[in-house]
């Protein structure tokens, strides 16, 4: 197909130099070399263009009834670890019930603390108030990528999913962030929610209260 | 007894198939390649760990850039034949009293994420280039008194209701825009969304948090 025949063969009048019947061929090699770098090219850009997205679920605004829903966690005390986002990437945190009063906040303030965005900081808190939870999804996806419960990744998930729905233990985290805080804070927070497998977290407005913590709180 | 002659020639190979073939995939990949349309706002999304990519068709998006502005985006919808941007530029005029030629809209079609006042859309279509365009690109207003940005996500979410919403927010942007905008979200009953992140592995250790 590509090769080329060239008839080479009209010298007749040169007597003994005849000219030698050949064919041309084109060296191909370098065409193959460039289209298979332009493949590589646009088949690694296809891939790779399309952004991520992580889904958030936020409660609607006025909820028409809370009706009895068995999903509706309880409110305790001592699982609901409160999140406040400021600025210069700063978290402060504290379990327990949200002030009410200024009683509130006089024994809140003793137990709030600051962190970072830093491994050791929530995460290890997160965790901390997590691992039974945590533990239970890590070895079930363990043994699945390990083989040793051959389920589908439909049914793992599923199995994750019911893990978190029949947690009692885990911690009811409350995500608030104040005026000054980043959208990337937010956004690293909920991150770490899922790196840490956190079965109920919700993102609720800050009250005054703990703002005048976050005033308080030591620099 | 014929004597059996060896023939001595250098081996060919044929590589005609390999380019025909070659040249098949990348007119393949040329074609299905959408390059990343032109937005009209660079924004530094935060990472996350999340795997999910991103729907390509039917959806709406929502920017948020370093220095708070909101900027815009919205597609035909599941197929170009329904002319959602068209329908939803219609309404947006008859909202503010602005009239579009068939061949606004025409245009308007084709353009990208945008961040424009409905008082300056008439110019920002009809301008020539990219650089023109971005002069009128001052940021969707998103105030109450006057919100555009919930007009547009409204009319498109009546003309399509089966849309998407995404957020795509700039790391250094304030939480405090992040929430009016999941608000405008949230009165147009939209509270399941995505926010556009980039994949950053995470590796934990159970033993270093015992």
């Amino acid at each position: 197909m590509a090769e080329i025949i060239a008839n080479e063969g009209g010298g007749k009048s040169h007597g003994k130099k005849r000219a030698k019947k050949h064919s041309t061929h084109i060296d191909m090699t370098p065409m193959v070399d460039l289209m298979s770098l332009l493949i590589t090219f646009f088949m690694l850009t296809t891939a790779f263009s399309k952004p991520k997205v992580m889904e958030i679920i936020l409660p609607e605004k006025d909820p028409i009834e809370n009706n009895e829903n068995e999903d509706q966690a309880e409110f305790i005390g001592s699982r609901t670890l409160n999140l406040i986002l400021s600025g210069d990437d700063k978290v402060y945190y504290y379990v327990g019930k949200p002030p009410m009063n200024d009683e509130d906040v006089a024994t809140i303030q003793t137990k709030f603390q600051k962190t970072d965005y830093s491994k050791d900081g929530i995460r290890k808190i997160v965790l901390k108030m997590n691992m039974l939870l945590y533990e239970k999804v890590d070895s079930a996806t363990q043994n699945v990528i390990t083989g040793k419960s051959k389920i589908s990744q439909d049914s793992l998930l599923s199995l994750i999913k019911n893990f978190k729905k029949t947690d009692k233990k885990g911690p009811l985290v409350m995500i608030k962030a104040d005026k000054k805080a980043k959208y990337k804070n937010i956004v690293d927070v909920i991150d770490e929610m899922s790196i840490c497998n956190v079965a109920r977290y919700a993102i609720v407005d800050i009250n005054k209260y703990e703002e005048k913590l976050i005033i308080l709180a030591p620099k | 007894m014929a004597k059996l002659k060896v023939k001595h020639s250098t081996p060919h190979i044929d590589m005609t198939p390999m380019v025909d073939l070659f040249t098949l995939l990348l007119t393949f990949f040329m074609l299905t390649t959408s390059f990343k349309p032109t937005e009209a706002v660079i924004v530094d999304t935060p990472n996350s760990i999340s795997e999910t990519t991103a729907p390509d068709k039917n959806m709406m998006m929502i920017f948020i850039s370093k220095d708070n502005k909101l900027y815009y985006s919205f597609d035909n919808g599941k197929d170009s034949t329904s002319h959602v941007r068209v329908k939803v530029l219609e309404e947006m005029g008859k909202q503010y009293g602005v009239n579009f030629t068939e061949k606004e809209k025409e245009e308007f079609e084709k353009l990208g994420s945008f961040g424009v006042k409905m008082e300056d859309m008439k110019k920002w279509i009809n301008s020539k280039d990219a650089t023109e365009r971005g002069k009128y690109n001052t940021g969707i207003p998103y105030d109450s008194t006057d919100n555009q940005l919930n007009k547009w996500v409204l009319y498109t979410r009546f003309h399509n209701q089966t849309v998407q919403a995404a957020v795509k927010g700039d790391a250094l942007a304030d939480y405090e825009t992040a929430k009016k905008v999941f608000d405008i979200l949230l009165d147009n009953k939209l509270n399941k969304f995505n926010l556009t992140t980039n994949l950053e592995k995470v590796e934990i250790k159970v033993s270093d948090y015992k």
